[in-house]
């Protein structure tokens, strides 16, 4: 089971890389009432019955697991959100994009804590493939921006040990300072 | 450490890059994959993917490239490493825990030697890549 926040964006996240987007916005905002993330794509998008069977639990899409008899992902999003008062939005095209927001209230008891979003956001950077990911994060005590490209450019390939552990602490330091 | 910049982070790097003719990706010879799907990632695969950068960073194996895939297929058996790695069979090693990550760092890419009893499997067969 996800435990924490971050287990949810990486999950959606990874769901906007599979679906072929070139371009990802990932933005994570708290304020005092509400934790709200919102993650949006240029991917291949889902047309209205899709976009219907993302919220079953019973349907996965083809291709990855093709005996797979169940997709949990967003379900289990839209179950942990509502239980804390809070909504998943899903909005998409198909073959222009899709952008899902969610909300947790933050101060409910069972809202979920954030857990390690510097640790997420480099696994998230470090994917393969050909895509721009732009995080920004917003809190009342400050935000930040951070773009894959431009932590590409900064250290080289992010496959290497060392460039990684080196975006880790750079993105750790941004957190610090937003918190 | 306080509002760190682009330029923070690149004086940063230089500075620990000890070998200053590191090779490109392309000369890497040994490739650490972690799996990174979210059977991997519920099984505690961040922390294992951490700990494998940070042992590859402080040991400073220049030859080697930390990659994530998604799900193989193996989801009883997450987190898994696969090792590829010249002179060594091909392995994906199975329930790999933090500080079994940096045995297999130490044990098979530095030592050479296989980790038997953690040995998985190969992809599922159903898995379409």
């Amino acid at each position: 089971m996800h435990a924490t926040l971050c287990d949810y964006i990486a999950d959606v996240v990874h769901n906007a890389v599979e679906a072929g987007a070139t371009s990802v916005d990932l933005d994570i905002h708290a304020s005092p009432v509400w934790m709200e993330v919102t993650v949006s794509d240029n991917g291949k998008g889902m047309d209205a019955e899709r976009l219907r069977q993302a919220r079953d639990p019973f349907f996965s899409e083809a291709g990855k697991h093709d005996r797979r008899r169940v997709g949990l992902g967003i379900p289990l999003l839209c179950q942990a959100a509502e239980a804390t008062g809070g909504a998943v939005d899903i909005r998409s095209e198909a073959g222009r994009g899709t952008t899902v927001t969610f909300r947790f209230a933050a101060a409910h008891v069972d809202a979920p804590p954030l857990g390690d979003l510097p640790g997420t956001l480099v696994t998230l950077m470090a994917l393969p493939g050909d895509y721009e990911l732009t995080v920004r994060r917003r809190t009342p005590v400050g935000d930040f921006a951070v773009a894959r490209h431009a932590l590409q450019e900064t250290l080289g390939d992010l496959t290497e040990a060392l460039n990684l552990a080196l975006a880790r602490q750079y993105l750790a330091a941004l957190e610090q300072d937003a918190v | 450490m306080s509002k760190m910049t682009l330029q923070d982070l690149r004086n940063l790097r230089d500075a620990k890059r000890q070998d200053v003719r590191a090779r490109d990706s392309a000369g890497k010879s040994i490739r650490i994959i972690v799996g990174m799907g979210t059977c991997g990632i519920a099984a505690g695969a961040k922390e294992t993917l951490n700990a494998i950068v940070d042992a590859v960073a402080a040991k400073n194996l220049a030859d080697v490239l930390v990659r994530q895939t998604g799900c193989m297929g193996l989801c009883h058996s997450e987190p898994t490493v696969e090792v590829i790695q010249p002179g060594m069979p091909t392995v994906i090693y199975g329930c790999v825990n933090a500080a079994q990550a940096v045995q297999i760092v130490e044990q098979h890419v530095i030592g050479k030697r296989l980790l038997d009893s953690l040995i998985c499997d190969r992809p599922a067969a159903d898995i379409v890549h």
